[in-house]
């Protein structure tokens, strides 16, 4: 018999925080004097110099418009961008290229859906489904589209430790229900949700169901086919890629069967003043000139982030974020808001002594950014009785230094205000 | 940066216990005051007799920048006429904005306290929010005040 060598594949490499603080380049910078500690990843994350040279390199060298012209630089910068798109689908595993529309981000995306499948598709007295934690973005289209449509904006409650529980949801879950929108991962909570029970659910009653995934997609695992969702909204920086580019997931007969969202160059076949011919997905929803450098941007961005074994990464930040949790509770007068038993990434917290306003304020004058405010989710406010929270939120590089450093600076709160 | 130049004896002890934090009667204009970014808010009731204003006061909830503001406010504009209210607010603004209202301190007294908030960009809106909520109470701004 011959000797099989084992198949080894190939191994992501090892994950050393150090050595992914060292690819992204704003981290070494002082702020007021003192060295950055970045703690507002769940607003924007830094980029890796990766991710900034292909962008840089878009327009140096293969700036070129795609899709149009027959010249050698189209042609390049073309097929980076369908590369890109290809990069995408691999990310989140869907069936096809043509499912992945990109978008400006999250926001985009979900309008898109809201335009576009909700104007064909809602009726009178159909209802809409989201939760109480949705940030606003995947509050007000759904508000507008009801008001224009005559349907039925309906919420899910969420628990006081900032759960959507499959009772609730299932309570509000009516055969009215066409459309479940929902937060894959809270950004004011950090909050994970059950969505592919929840999904389940909701496709038993024969709802649609869209994902806001904006929080979701550095911090879990994201599989649009495991999950069985009809749509997923994401944004390229959250994700270490660039701003202004995001995509939308949608199933192909879904998509098929939706109106263009935008008129413009690029989503026809043909245009004649009696009749035009829409272009076939995805381009149908990709009107006029599309961020070409951004997701060329974005695909640099999950070739980075793919460069590490995806485990490795959330178990790092899991731990962080556990560390965190852990201080933060031990500093006097200090509560945290988000007790969810399944958190990834970010912790909102309130002091006795200072409004979270001043709490950012000091704590930047420390080198410490983080986020303070409603987190555009005034639900999640108003659910508590406050007004804001300040959120500290972690990326990949993150370590339990800045987490100390922010402890420390929340003395300095207690300093001036105790 | 100097923490203290912008949180000063003054600002934590009114940010703490807020004078004139009372609804006054009678009072005969009111103005509401909201901050969408923070979601700081103050509701102000006065009575103003003729040209000037007899008393104040007010319900808010959010930072101390804001809330000392408010507070320092009514304590300085009790008794003043419209023009002198108009007056003060115009060097308040000038003074937290830009470098230019440096030599009118004195005449602010003790909202002078206020003029690091000049170095914290991101905070004059949290300063300003009871001035506009102020100007909207006596009508020359209309609906809720927003510093948006």
């Amino acid at each position: 018999m011959t000797e099989v060598s084992p198949i080894v594949a190939p191994s992501p490499a090892a994950f050393d925080v150090q050595r992914v603080r060292g690819d992204f380049p704003a981290l070494h910078q002082g702020v007021h004097g003192k060295p950055l500690v970045y703690l507002d990843s769940a607003a924007t994350s830094l980029k890796p110099q990766s991710v900034i040279d292909a962008v840089a390199d878009v327009y140096a060298r293969d700036c070129a418009n795609i899709h149009r012209a027959v010249h050698l630089l189209s042609q390049r910068a073309t097929a980076r961008f369908e590369e890109a798109r290809e990069k995408v689908r691999a990310f989140v595993n869907a069936a096809k290229k043509t499912e992945v529309v990109f978008t400006r981000g999250t926001t985009e995306a979900i309008n898109l859906v809201a335009h576009s499948w909700g104007r064909a598709h809602l009726r009178e007295g159909d209802e809409v489904l989201v939760t109480e934690l949705e940030h606003h973005s995947n509050i007000v289209p759904w508000q507008i589209l009801c008001q224009q449509m005559g349907a039925t904006l309906v919420v899910v409650p969420m628990t006081d430790r900032g759960e959507v529980l499959r009772e609730a949801f299932e309570e509000q879950l009516t055969e009215r229900t066409r459309l479940v929108a929902m937060a894959h991962v809270s950004n004011a909570l950090g909050s994970v949700l059950p969505v592919a029970e929840l999904i389940a659910l909701a496709h038993e009653r024969g709802a649609v169901v869209l994902l806001d995934g904006a929080q979701a997609m550095s911090h879990v695992d994201v599989d649009v086919q495991a999950l069985d969702c009809d749509f997923y909204a994401f944004s390229g920086h959250k994700l270490y890629g660039p701003t202004g580019i995001g995509a939308l997931y949608g199933k192909e007969q879904l998509l098929e069967s939706m109106p263009p969202y935008q008129g413009g160059g690029d989503m026809i076949r043909s245009v004649s003043f009696e009749e035009t011919i829409y272009n076939d997905l995805p381009y149908k929803f990709e009107a006029g000139t599309p961020n070409i450098a951004g997701a060329i941007g974005l695909g640099a961005a999950i070739d980075y982030f793919t460069s590490f074994d995806a485990r490795a990464v959330h178990a790092h930040e899991n731990a962080v974020l556990r560390y965190a949790t852990d201080a933060l509770e031990s500093v006097p007068g200090l509560r945290l808001i988000g007790t969810a038993p399944g958190k990834v990434a970010a912790v909102s917290f309130l002091m006795d002594a200072a409004h979270p306003h001043d709490i950012g304020t000091i704590v930047d004058s420390e080198g410490v950014a983080i986020r303070t405010g409603h987190h555009c989710a005034q639900p999640v406010m108003e659910h508590f009785g406050i007004a804001a929270t300040a959120r500290a939120s972690l990326g990949m590089y993150n370590t339990t230094d800045d987490v100390d450093a922010l402890v420390g600076a929340l003395q300095k709160v207690q300093e001036l205000f105790g | 940066m100097d923490l203290r130049e912008l949180y000063q004896e003054v600002i934590l002890d009114h940010g703490k216990h807020p004078r004139n934090h009372r609804f006054p009667e009678p009072h005969n204009r009111e103005g509401r005051g909201y901050n969408p970014l923070c979601g700081d808010k103050i509701s102000l009731r006065l009575q103003l007799d003729g040209e000037t204003i007899t008393d104040i006061g007010f319900i808010g909830q959010g930072c101390a920048i804001s809330q000392a503001s408010c507070s320092t406010m009514t304590e300085a504009i009790k008794g003043k006429t419209l023009p002198e209210v108009e007056a003060l607010f115009s060097k308040f603004h000038t003074m937290v904005t830009s470098d230019e209202g440096a030599d009118d301190l004195d005449a602010l007294g003790k909202l002078a306290v206020f003029a690091g908030v000049r170095e914290f960009p991101m905070r004059v809106k949290c300063a300003t929010l009871g001035w506009h909520t102020l100007k909207q109470a006596l009508g020359s701004e209309g609906g809720e005040a927003t510093t948006e």
